[in-house]
Formats: structure tokens, C-alpha cells, sequence
């Protein structure tokens, strides 16, 4: 495997590190006390190309690979969690079904507004009483007369309730199949159609300035065409969809325990107790050598995992393992971040409080951490007989 | 029309210079280098010059190989093409400001920006020597500009003494110089810096276009600041601290 950047790629990672210590650092910290999305900022990546890295240029995208838009997200979320997050829901959970999936009418209707970063795009498979379990969704489709008439709810939406939304990807029964399973398929849910309602869930511990929401659907009729690809598939593009989304979350794990890392260890060189700098004390000194180390393993992890994929090769498995570690890597590292900032890093004034919380997400967002066991296991084969 | 734009690429002002053992150069393991901050605003003015003189916008750096990291730069800002000066010896800013003017000359360029000074050495010559060179009007200090209506020159604000502004009107060709605040440098996009792949980047010879001129100076040796010396602690009642204070100020260091 070759992880060596291209000049290219090098310069794309200074780019969105310069973007997010400009502009986003100075930012964060209001964003998250009031607990605001900031439309601003989020389109100011959209005009630096970041929300349609790897869609097809034909419809507005960048077409670049995997790993130029790992870099990017890792670098947002070494700043801001929030922020990566938008972006990295928006690319793979957003625009991915519809470049992935869509009809070329569908293609050509979203994707270009979507890759600008003009509007966003939701990915709704989360529902209140499904989850992990999302082979058990409730909300539903029937198609008569050449309309998808739509009811139900969805959880937990990224970037499905902002001013600049355009519409969500909906998971919805339609059906059951001949051996008597639900059958899944996937609507195209533009917003502002009647009986659509989406609405921001608020005092969340963590993501404070990304948007989450609850959509509801009550009666909700959209045309035949607006069927993301084929009748029946909903469940495999959802899953197909979450891999590629997985390396995303994943991204944000290295990149978040590289920002607390970096922050605890500029923090403890610079912080004396005893009359010497408190990163030089063995136990401290062994800690941030163990998160350099959790680190790096967990970026040839997930680099590894990108190049399977822009290989060609199977990469479900190793986008798991990758999710899973770069997600323990950063809580374990926003820990001993708190831990070396004492009394300060409880403070909401130094990032490392924020890191510690955000880093939760990453061990429940797209499939828990016991999911992602689950998908491992399942791999090795431990739930075949021998 | 064609605009050049002088770029030089220096230490990230972060950096912990650390000097070479024979006291000549640093040590440039661990430098992250960047483009000059003042280039930035350089590069910014002449790109919003771009579209409104049709203009081709032509970046030029003379410096090792690794400049070209900083010309890349430039060209996914949004400049068209690029061309780095190779020099085999060290140069000083006349023979450097030389080798630019010469360069500049030859690629047709009528309008040179560059930024006020480079943050490395800030000696602030090089363009008013490409300038001299080129006998080519020169206005350093800019933080302001605006292109005359018919496009046949442009006005240019400079911060003087005591707060006032002194407003200069230049003709084409001319040089000038940029400050802080005279814009807000893009970031390159990442459609831009896909797109600098495809632009051109040529080299050229610092000996090519010097033909007989030489450094003048030639450096002999770097050394660091010392060490900040420790403060000076005064004690006593608070009249005899005072006085103390004061005897120092007045008699030492001479600031009151
Ligand atoms: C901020 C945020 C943003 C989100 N964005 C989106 C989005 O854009 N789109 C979307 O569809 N969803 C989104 N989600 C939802 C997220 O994907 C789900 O919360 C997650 O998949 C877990 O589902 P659940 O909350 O229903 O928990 P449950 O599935 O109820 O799980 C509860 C606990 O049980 C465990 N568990 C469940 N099944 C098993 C099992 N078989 N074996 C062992 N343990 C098990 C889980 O691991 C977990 O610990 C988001 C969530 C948050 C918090």
C-alpha cells in the first residue's frame, strides 16, 4: 500500500488547516455556546470545494479520491468536531446516495446546488424506536396513482433542518418481499413538501454547531421518480453508504486526537508545577507518548483502509476497525488532554474541554461501537459454524 | 496586459531558528515553510486585477527547489503560470533584485507586485532594486488601491508620518509594494489547486540573467539574539522605589 501524498494532497491538508485555525477556531466557541449552525461558515467551504469532494465533476463534484477527502475532514475535526461533521455527513451521507445511486435527472437536479455547498443534503435511516436495528424502521412508502405517499419519523438527522437544507434521503418499508421481509427502499424527500416537517433538536452535549433533527412525515406525497435507484435496495445503499461514511467518522477520530494532542502537549511544556514543566514529569511524559503512538497506529489504520477502497478491494472490515480505533484514539487522547490541562480543561475556554465531549459522538454516530464489533465479528467469522 | 508578482518563500514565523554549526545558514530540518505573509497580500491584489485588466497574472520566486512549493501556492490562488529562479550560489537582494528585474523584463510583465519585505530577512530592498533596474516608478507601503477608469494606471494610498496618507498616481509599468491590510488573501480552493497542476512552471538560471552582475554583499555569519537578561528587582519603601525607578529610567536606559 502507498499512503505518500501527492504535492496535491499536501497542499489541500495546509489549505483546510489554514481555513480551519482562520476561521473556524476563532468561531467555535461562541457556535457552541449558543448552540448555532453557522450557514456562513458552512458555505465558505462549499466555495473552498469541500462538500462535493468525491462526486463526479459532470454534476459540480471534485471526483478526487478517498483520501483527499479523509485529509480534509481529519483537518476540520483537528480544529472543529461540529464542522467536520457537517462536511463529512454532507459528502458521504448527503451527496454519496445520490452520486452513488440517483437516476441521471436526480444527478443532474441536486448534485450541483449540493457540491457547491449551496444547499445541504440529509441522509434520514436513524428513526426514534430504530437504530442500530435499522433493518426495523417504521416509516413508510406506498406508491398509488404514480405518488409515494410517506409516514412515519426520523432521529438524529444531520444537516436536515438548516435554512440551506434542500431535502433528506429517506429510508421508508415499502412493502414486504416474497419471503415475507420488510422491503426497503429509498425516496428522495425535497424540503417544503407538504406534510414534510423538520425540526432542530436542541441542547445536544456535543456537535453544538452542527445541525441535528427530527423529521416527520404526514402524508407526505412525492412523484414515482423521486425513488432513490431501485425498489427494494434501501437497506444495501444505506449500508453501502455507511462504509464509505464510517472512514468519514473515522477521520474524524484521528483528526479530533490530533487537536487534543497537539493542544495538551504545546499545554504541558508550557505549564510549571514543582518548578518544572508538568509534560516533563515521567507519568505525563509516558501519556502523551502513548497518544503520539494511538495516533499514528490509528492514521495508518484508517489511510490504510482509504487506499483498499480506491484500490478496488473489499474495505468493510478494515473501515470498522478503523472507525472503531480512531474513535477510542480520540477519546482516550481528549481524556488525558483534560487530565494534563487540570482545573482548565474543564473550561469550555480551552478546546480540549470540547474535544473530550465531542469525542463521544464518534463511539455512537453511524453504528455504535459494539456495531462496529458486530461488523468485525461477523467478518472473521465468528457467527459461522466451523 | 501581464501582471507579475514576486513571492519568496520563508520560515513560518512560529519556527525556532536554529543555526547551521559553521554559523552560515539554519538549520532547515524542522522549518514549515510558507509564503511570505506580505506576499499573500501581494498575490491578492494582482488577482483582483486579474479579471478586470484581462490580465495575465505571471508569479516569480527566486529560491531553492523546494519554492516551488510556494509558487504552487500561488497558482492555486489563482495565478496562470510560474516561474522559479534557480540560483547556484547564495545572492544577495541587489543580485537578486538583478535577476528578477531581468526575468520580469523578459516576460512582458507591466505591473510587479510584491510584499513590502519578507519576513526572514527584512531587508525590504528587492523591489525597490528590480524597480531601479528596470527604471520602473516604485510606491512601497500600499494599503490601498485603485485602478484609474480607463485602466492606464492605478492609485495607490501609503501610510506616512503621523497618520497621514499620501496618495500616488502611477502610470504603467511600475512596481509596488504591499502591506497588511490592503486585502484579504483567498484561501487557495481545492478546484484551485487541482487546476495548478495543469499550469505551467518554468525555470530559469540566476547566472542566465545576471550576465556579468555579482552580490555585493556577501554574508559571513547568522548569530541568535542573547539570551533575555534577568529583570531587575527593586525593593524598599515605597519613596526610595520610586526613586530608584526613576534614577534608572533617566540615567540607564534613557527613556524618560
Ligand atoms: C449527533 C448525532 C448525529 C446523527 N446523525 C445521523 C444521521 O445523519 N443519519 C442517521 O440516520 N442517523 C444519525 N444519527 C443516529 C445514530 O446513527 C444512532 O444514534 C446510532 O446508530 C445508534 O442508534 P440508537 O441511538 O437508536 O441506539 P440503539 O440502537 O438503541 O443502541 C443502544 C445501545 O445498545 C447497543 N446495541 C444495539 N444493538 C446491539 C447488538 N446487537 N449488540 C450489542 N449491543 C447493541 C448499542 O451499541 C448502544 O450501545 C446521529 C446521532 C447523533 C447523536
Amino acid at each position: 500500500m502507498d499512503c505518500a501524498l501527492t504535492p496535491e494532497q499536501q497542499q489541500l491538508r495546509q489549505m483546510v488547516r489554514d481555513f480551519a485555525e482562520g476561521e473556524l477556531a476563532p468561531a467555535a466557541e461562541a457556535l457552541e455556546r449558543e448552540e448555532r449552525f453557522s450557514t456562513e461558515l458552512t458555505q465558505k467551504m462549499g466555495e473552498l470545494g469541500l462538500m462535493g469532494v468525491m462526486a463526479p465533476q459532470q454534476y459540480g463534484g471534485l471526483g478526487l479520491d478517498t483520501l483527499s477527502y479523509l485529509l480534509i475532514v481529519e483537518e476540520l475535526a483537528r480544529v472543529h468536531a461540529s464542522h467536520a461533521a457537517t462536511v463529512a455527513a454532507h459528502n458521504t451521507l448527503g451527496v454519496g446516495p445520490i452520486a452513488r445511486f440517483g437516476s441521471e435527472a436526480q444527478k443532474e437536479c441536486y448534485l450541483p446546488d449540493l457540491c457547491s455547498g449551496r444547499r445541504l443534503w440529509g441522509f434520514g435511516l436513524t428513526e426514534p424506536d430504530a437504530g442500530s436495528d435499522a433493518g426495523n424502521s417504521r416509516t413508510t412508502a406506498s406508491l398509488r396513482d404514480g405518488q409515494w405517499t410517506i409516514n412515519g419519523a426520523k432521529i438524529f438527522i444531520t444537516n436536515a433542518a438548516t435554512t440551506i437544507t434542500a431535502g433528506s434521503t429517506v429510508q421508508c418499508v415499502t412493502g414486504t418481499d416474497a419471503s415475507g421481509r420488510k422491503e426497503m427502499s429509498c425516496l428522495l424527500v425535497p424540503q417544503g413538501t407538504p406534510g414534510f416537517t423538520t425540526r432542530t433538536m436542541k441542547r445536544k452535549m456535543l456537535w453544538r454547531a452542527s445541525n441535528t433533527a427530527e423529521l416527520f412525515f404526514d402524508n407526505v406525497r412525492v412523484p414515482e421518480d423521486h425513488l432513490l435507484g431501485t425498489r427494494g435496495m434501501g437497506y444495501k445503499y444505506m449500508l453501502q453508504t455507511l462504509d464509505s461514511g464510517r472512514l468519514g467518522i473515522a477521520a474524524m477520530g484521528l483528526g479530533g486526537a490530533q487537536g487534543a494532542y497537539d493542544a495538551a502537549l504545546a499545554y504541558a511544556k508550557s505549564r510549571k508545577a514543582f518548578g518544572q514543566s508538568v509534560a516533563s514529569f515521567q507519568g505525563n511524559a509516558f501519556k502523551l507518548a502513548d497518544c503520539a503512538m494511538q495516533i499514528e497506529a490509528a492514521r495508518a489504520l484508517l489511510y490504510k483502509a482509504c487506499w483498499l477502497k480506491d484500490a478496488g478491494h473489499p474495505f468493510g472490515k478494515e473501515a470498522a476497525m478503523a472507525k472503531l480505533f480512531c474513535a477510542q484514539t480520540m477519546k482516550l487522547v481528549a481524556d488525558h488532554a483534560v487530565q494534563l490541562h487540570g482545573g482548565y480543561g474543564c473550561m469550555e475556554e480551552y478546546p480540549v474541554a470540547r474535544f473530550y465531549r465531542d469525542a463521544k459522538l464518534l463511539e455512537i454516530g453511524e453504528g455504535t461501537n459494539e456495531v462496529q464489533r458486530l461488523v468485525i465479528a461477523r467478518q472473521i467469522g465468528c457467527f459461522e459454524s466451523a | 496586459m501581464k501582471i507579475g508578482v514576486l513571492v519568496k518563500q520563508v520560515p513560518d514565523t512560529a519556527t525556532k531558528i536554529v543555526l547551521t554549526a559553521n554559523g552560515r545558514g539554519i538549520e532547515e530540518g524542522n522549518v514549515k515553510w510558507v509564503m511570505n505573509p506580505y506576499d499573500e497580500y501581494a498575490v491578492e491584489a494582482a488577482l483582483r486585477l486579474q479579471g478586470p485588466l484581462s490580465a495575465e497574472v505571471v508569479v516569480f520566486s527566486l529560491g531553492p527547489a523546494r519554492a516551488v512549493e510556494t509558487l504552487r501556492m500561488a497558482l492555486a490562488m489563482g495565478c496562470d503560470r510560474a516561474v522559479r529562479i534557480h540560483a547556484e550560489t547564495p545572492l544577495d537582494a541587489f543580485a537578486t533584485g538583478n535577476a528578477l528585474a531581468v526575468a520580469i523584463a523578459a516576460s512582458g510583465c507591466e505591473l510587479v507586485f510584491g510584499g513590502k519585505q519578507a519576513v526572514d530577512d527584512d531587508a525590504g530592498q528587492v523591489l525597490q532594486i528590480v524597480a531601479e533596474v528596470l527604471h520602473w516608478p516604485v510606491v512601497s507601503v500600499a494599503n490601498q488601491l485603485h485602478v484609474h477608469a480607463g485602466n492606464d494606471g492605478i492609485t495607490v494610498h501609503r501610510p506616512a508620518a503621523g497618520g497621514v496618507t499620501e496618495v500616488v498616481e502611477l502610470g504603467f509599468p511600475a512596481v509596488i509594494g504591499c502591506d497588511k491590510g490592503l486585502n484579504t488573501p483567498r484561501y487557495p480552493s481545492l478546484p484551485g489547486i487541482m487546476k495548478a497542476k495543469q499550469k505551467p512552471l518554468t525555470e530559469q538560471q540566476s547566472r542566465d540573467l545576471l550576465g556579468g552582475v555579482s552580490p555585493h554583499v556577501v554574508l559571513q555569519q547568522f548569530s541568535l539574539p542573547p539570551d533575555r537578561p534577568a529583570g531587575r528587582k527593586i525593593t524598599g519603601d515605597p519613596e526610595n522605589v520610586a526613586q530608584q525607578l526613576v534614577d534608572w529610567l533617566h540615567n540607564e536606559i534613557k527613556v524618560i
